[in-house]
């Protein structure tokens, strides 16, 4: 990267972006490489030796405290101090400079909970620069912004660029950053694709470049979708407490027997649109029914004990106890259906029982049941899970990341597992950032861009560059 | 077998370091420590010593279960002394002022004191759950209130009468119907141990069987570890929260009876304070297990008796109160410790097996 100019980073989720600016902010070690800073090699332990060397990082979640002021946040961790004593006149006139040099201003005495998300990432920027770095990754940085926030963010980024600094942009809003860039690295698996400028490339060349364009082997197979209804949901709204809509009038129907694929970057709404169906959102409106019933207004547990089966997108923090016993972690969310419970009692004998099945059928890799959760590997966590999902014949399967950090055998263990309930005439719901894999599973997928469905798409047309592109919303409305 | 090692480790570690730091106060203090410990375990080990034991833990293992329940979810009922005071009162006032059948008696007044317990404690779960305010907050302001209700309430005017030759007052003595007699466990000694530890080994029992047993035990186990995996499960949270603290409230509740049935039969101002903070202690240093808590409100209990005889002796019992201190907070260090070991070691292990159970397939094949 040159001095003084706009270096974008682009890549899907789980290419590597984040880890490769973690290693660059010394958070994290490489096992392998260097990094060279005005031509010298350096060694970064921790992010204050990333900042002492000028490398500064804002956060694509912001790091500030609320119920400080906006010059408090700036200096905190660096406060000047004469004997002791806080010199805040001294830190008030450098922000100011700071301000006015970069164009950046914002009132040093606000609170920064009073302040809008545009001005906080002002004072996160401000923050670095007070710092006194020369490099900036910024990580997302428009993820959180309204459209005029961004053009002045871009503003403010043009003017450091004038005034020598380097900006590092990691972005997967392709327009944004053919727009602000200087030079664009694409990564994906991760390793480094090609370096291209902005000039060269259209947002649909560099969609191509982000997500590959090796076809999944497509598989020839029988349609099983049938005309029985398991799913039908339609105008499901949810709106976050700030006020933002995250699912905007959502409608899907799956049929037995079907894949219904959710393409779409994360963020975009498919967490919030699987809680909304799981129960757990009691603020969304719209209607869900289940086969001929309206679950809206069931608990999670009721629409569990009717038959959906839930794998949830984190594993750890949703699907897992992970200091509790194998078989324990069977009953969890089936904590009422057999073989798991008998009345009011846990049925230990049951649930045991069964628990040995799953370890057996699934080929859960394991010495015993009765160790922790936490023991296992990702992969054998996760075919635990499927295993426990499928069990009880569910009629629906929400699939969210299913193969997510999982090795590639168990990968196509759960492909396997996925075909089968297809197979076995269940509805099944597949959330993936895995366009080979969503386009390879599924009978039909849905483009999800800032909680709204934005495209249709046949799997066996779609090419995971026009997915790519609709899921940025690089390549208009296909369908 | 390696677990059970690990389980027992961690206490008798802390538990060491904690008489070390006593020893080393003592010896700073001009004592000579093996004198001290000797004066307080033969006091300790009277036969009145012991039944005044048994009889102490006796509510501080009702006092530590009741805690114990809400920590196995995360949630902080810091206001178990507040709960356990007001619903003696009045269990206390009902007792005294009805006569029945002597087993509806009793009967009567404990369920008085269950309801009461619960009652207080059900209101912070209403505020956590309607508005969000943090129990810890809400339960220690309720003992406040509790302690100005008692104050109210326990006035000659309303729930008190006067003690018969003395300046305190208290509520109407609960007659013979309703009190429960003790029995004798000690042969050399003549006072009698509470009737109700029967009850508090009910309770252990129950507490043991509701955690590891029932469906309601493992909803509640699984929204203490992990809240996200327990609402993904389909556990309606606010709900074990309502639940939760009510049944630590009855437990609570539980906590002056042993007391109220067995020895004083009226809730006057001499009647014990202070339980509820102990039963936080106790259910740390019996790390919310149903057996733990046994070990723990004994040795606590042990602990309060002997540090009696120190004041004959010019020994400050503070002493011990140190000694409790300090092995409250190593035992919460320990177990973390001892719990991150375990979960290491587990992992190991099970890579290990693996590795192992591979090398010999594809030896064979």
């Amino acid at each position: 990267m040159r001095r003084g100019t706009v270096h974008a980073i682009v890549g899907e989720n789980g290419a590597g972006k984040s880890t490769l600016m973690k290693i660059l902010y010394g958070m994290q070690r490489a096992d392998e490489g260097t990094i060279e800073i005005d031509g010298k090699v350096v060694v970064l332990r921790s992010p204050s030796d990333a900042i002492a060397l000028g490398v500064g990082m804002v956060h694509q979640h912001f790091q500030l405290a609320d119920n400080f002021t906006v010059l408090e946040n700036v200096i905190l961790g660096d406060e000047p101090t004469k004997g002791g004593v806080l010199q805040l006149g001294e830190a008030r006139e450098r922000i100011q400079d700071i301000g006015r040099a970069y164009r950046l201003t914002v009132d040093p005495d606000a609170m920064v909970e009073d302040i809008g998300v545009g001005d906080r990432q002002r004072v996160e920027i401000i923050k670095v620069l007070y710092r006194g770095c020369q490099t900036l990754i910024l990580d997302e940085p428009t993820a959180v912004l309204v459209p005029q926030e961004v053009e002045q963010l871009f503003s403010a980024l043009a003017e450091l660029k004038s005034q020598g600094l380097t900006v590092i942009f990691i972005s997967h809003k392709l327009d944004e950053v053919l727009s602000v860039a200087d030079e664009i690295t694409v990564i994906r698996g991760g390793t480094t694709v090609t370096t291209v400028l902005p000039s060269e490339v259209t947002a649909r060349q560099l969609a191509e470049l982000m997500v590959g364009s090796e076809l999944p082997s497509p598989e020839t197979r029988e349609s099983t979708v049938t005309d029985v209804t398991v799913l039908d949901a339609s105008g499901i709204s949810l709106t976050a407490d700030s006020g933002r809509r995250l699912l905007d009038d959502i409608s899907l129907r799956i049929h037995a027997g079907e894949v219904l694929g959710i393409a779409g970057v994360e963020g975009n709404g498919q967490a919030e649109l699987v809680e909304t169906i799981m129960g757990m959102h009691s603020s969304a409106t719209g209607t869900v029914v289940l086969g001929e019933e309206d679950i809206s207004s069931w608990s999670t547990r009721a629409r569990r004990e009717a038959g959906v089966g839930y794998i949830p997108e984190d594993r750890s923090r949703h699907g897992l106890l992970l200091e509790a016993s194998l078989w324990e972690n069977r009953v969890l969310g089936h904590q009422t259906q057999a073989p798991n419970a008998k009345g009011a009692l846990i049925d230990r004998k049951g649930a045991r029982a069964d628990t040995d099945r799953i370890v057996a059928e699934y080929d859960v890799r394991t010495p015993s049941i009765d160790v922790m959760a936490s023991s296992l590997s990702g992969g054998n966590q996760q075919k635990l899970i499927v295993g426990r999902e499928m069990s009880g014949n569910p009629r629906l399967l929400i699939a969210a990341h299913p193969t997510r950090g999982v090795d590639v055998g168990a990968q196509a263990a759960i492909w396997d597992e996925i075909r089968k309930a297809r197979a076995l005439g269940l509805g099944v719901l597949l959330i993936s950032a895995d366009l080979d894999e969503l386009i390879g599973l599924s009978d039909h997928i849905k483009v999800l861009l800032r909680g709204r469905f934005v495209a249709d798409a046949d799997p066996l047309t779609v090419t995971p560059e026009l997915l790519g592109s609709a899921m940025t919303g690089a390549g208009g409305e296909e369908s | 077998m390696r677990k059970i090692a690990l389980v027992v480790a961690a206490p008798l570690l802390a538990l060491a370091f904690a008489v070390l730091v006593t020893t080393v106060i003592l010896i700073a203090s001009g004592h000579a420590p093996i004198d001290v410990y000797k004066q307080m375990w033969d006091y300790g080990t009277q036969p009145d010593s012991l039944v005044l034991t048994l009889n102490l833990s006796t509510t501080y293992y009702l006092a530590a279960v009741s805690v114990a329940i809400g920590f196995k979810m995360n949630l902080f009922n810091i206001g178990v002394d507040g709960q356990y005071r007001l619903a003696a009162l009045f269990a206390a006032f009902v007792g005294g002022r009805v006569s029945l059948p002597p087993v509806l008696h009793v009967t009567l007044i404990i369920v008085v004191a269950m309801a009461v317990g619960a009652m207080w404690a059900g209101a912070a779960a209403v505020l956590k759950n309607r508005r969000g305010v943090s129990e810890v907050i809400s339960t220690i302001m309720l003992n406040y209130v509790a302690t100005g209700v008692i104050a109210f309430l326990l006035t000659t005017d309303r729930f008190a009468v006067m003690t018969e030759g003395s300046n305190n007052i208290g509520t109407q003595p609960i007659p013979p119907s309703g009190q429960v007699p003790g029995f004798n466990v000690i042969p050399e000694s003549t006072s009698p141990v509470f009737g109700l530890i029967l009850l508090a080994a009910l309770v252990g029992i129950g507490y043991w069987w509701m955690l590891s047993r029932t469906r309601f035990g493992f909803d509640l186990r699984a929204t203490g570890l992990s809240p996200t995996a327990a609402v993904a499960s389909g556990v309606n949270v606010k709900r074990m929260v309502l639940y939760v603290m009510l049944l630590s409230g009855a437990i609570a509740g539980l906590i002056g009876m042993p007391q109220l049935l067995g020895e004083s039969h009226t809730y006057n101002l001499d009647f014990p304070a202070g339980l509820g903070f102990t039963g936080i202690a106790i259910a740390l240093l019996g790390r919310n297990s149903p057996v733990g808590i046994v070990f723990g409100s004994l040795l606590w209990a042990f602990l309060d008796v002997s540090r009696q005889i120190l004041d004959l002796t010019g020994v400050s019992k503070e002493i011990v109160t140190i000694m409790q201190g300090v092995a409250v907070l190593s035992v919460v260090i320990a177990y973390e410790l001892v719990r991150r070991y375990g979960i290491a070691a587990q992992q190991r292990e099970v890579g290990r097996q693996l590795a192992a159970d591979a090398e010999l397939a594809g030896a064979t094949a």
